[in-house]
């Protein structure tokens, strides 16, 4: 007889759902971030107001470390395998195949030519760039850079190479000039330094070009 | 102990000096695990977006051994930095005169103004900026001040070697007191 009586609700919410929600995103975002590339060396870059963003594909990055010793690295392991082998055998370095299987795991290369054997046998955690000498550069007669490029060039032609330069800002200039050379000997013209990005003034004649471009655009 | 008891509630009694257990919720509050799961959300999403690099594009002249390929500059167009050790520059305008009276020494945070003073003084088809760094300039000095070429909307810049005289100088007006006093040609 009379009403119906209103079931009374409970007001708590179960939190399980949303508990799995938001460990499902926190496990994505870990998941789908990318890890930082193993660092050869220690680098602080400078920075400019440059915005153009750095290309991830193909890339050969030349490290210079803060004491001046010059690194490599190629992403890509075939072409890097490539390389080598290309070195191997225009120099007789004497890599046997079995430190050549090795070359898919050498993150850095910093060494002189005539210790690649040696260094591609190296373990991993030996193969640091504080721990490493670096590939000797400066010898403007032996500078091995420019070997390594001219490799790397044949390997890479008619396929963008994407040439990096990362250098500690306080390295001195005359690595960076035997760099720079090594790259005109082999005519890699163009190249990318890489910069932490910073704020442009407001005054400087870059902004107002840019903004010029911004009003016309509309 | 370690036995569940399952009977469903009534029935079965026990003896009489066992305590009936209290029937727990096996309910658990997530709302502080919800919170720590979104708190952790935040904080990776704002670390991992801090750090971006750009490149800054660099195109080399090809070296030519023949000089009448070489580029040209005008004398008065031209403006020549060196930069030294200490993030000092020393700068003149045009050919560098044999007495050094037109040698000067800045730093980096007046360089700008030099830029920019020297574009509004001359032709902009005659303007070359040529940046010399010695071999104490570190990477950073190379790279600011290819940035601000880039601020500045220089079209004309050259990175050239360093030649013997200007070294003297700059040796020479570092020995002379400190890296920002002018030489003592100077005027």
């Amino acid at each position: 007889m009379g009403r119906a009586k209103l079931p009374r609700k409970s007001t708590t919410v179960d939190m399980t759902a949303m508990c799995d929600v938001a460990f499902l995103l926190l496990s994505f975002f870990i998941l789908a971030t990318k890890t930082k590339p193993p660092e050869a060396v220690k680098v602080v870059i400078p920075s400019s107001v440059s915005t153009k963003k750095v290309d991830a594909k193909d890339k050969v990055t030349v490290t210079i470390g803060k004491d001046g010793k010059v690194f490599l690295a190629f992403d890509d392991k075939a072409k890097r395998k490539q390389i080598i082998t290309d070195l191997n055998t225009r120099f007789s370095l004497g890599i046997d195949a079995d430190a050549m299987a090795k070359t898919d795991q050498v993150e850095i290369i910093g060494t002189s030519m005539s210790q690649m054997k040696d260094f591609l046998k190296l373990p991993k955690d030996k193969q640091q760039g504080n721990l490493l000498p670096g590939i000797p550069v400066l010898d403007s007669t032996n500078n091995e850079l420019k070997h390594w490029m001219e490799s790397a060039a044949s390997v890479y032609s008619g396929e963008k190479m994407n040439l990096l330069v990362k250098g500690d800002g306080l390295a001195k200039y005359p690595v960076f000039k035997s760099v720079i050379d090594a790259f005109k000997k082999n005519d890699l013209m163009k190249f990318n330094i890489i910069t932490n990005q910073e704020g442009l003034d407001k005054g400087s004649a870059l902004y107002k070009e840019k903004s010029a471009q911004k009003t016309s655009g509309n | 102990m370690a036995e569940m008891d399952t009977s469903s509630g009534g029935g079965h009694k026990k003896g009489p000096g066992v305590k009936k257990a209290k029937k727990m919720s096996t309910r658990v509050d997530l709302t502080p695990m919800v919170d720590l799961g979104f708190l952790l959300i935040t904080f990776f999403v704002f670390t991992t977006t801090m750090s971006e690099q750009t490149a800054m594009r660099l195109f080399l002249p090809k070296d030519t051994d023949k000089p009448e390929d070489q580029n040209k500059a005008k004398e008065s167009g031209a403006l020549t930095l060196l930069l030294a050790k200490g993030r000092t520059v020393y700068y003149y305008e045009g050919i560098l005169k044999s007495d050094g009276s037109n040698f000067k020494s800045s730093n980096f945070g007046e360089l700008r103004q030099i830029i920019l003073d020297k574009k509004a003084s001359t032709n902009p088809e005659d303007l070359v900026i040529v940046v010399k760094p010695d071999e104490d300039a570190t990477f950073k000095d190379v790279v600011d001040v290819l940035d601000e070429m880039t601020i500045n909307v220089i079209k004309r810049y050259a990175m050239v070697d360093i030649a013997e005289p200007e070294v003297m100088l700059i040796k020479a007006t570092e020995a002379n007191g400190g890296s920002t006093a002018t030489p003592p040609a100077a005027k």
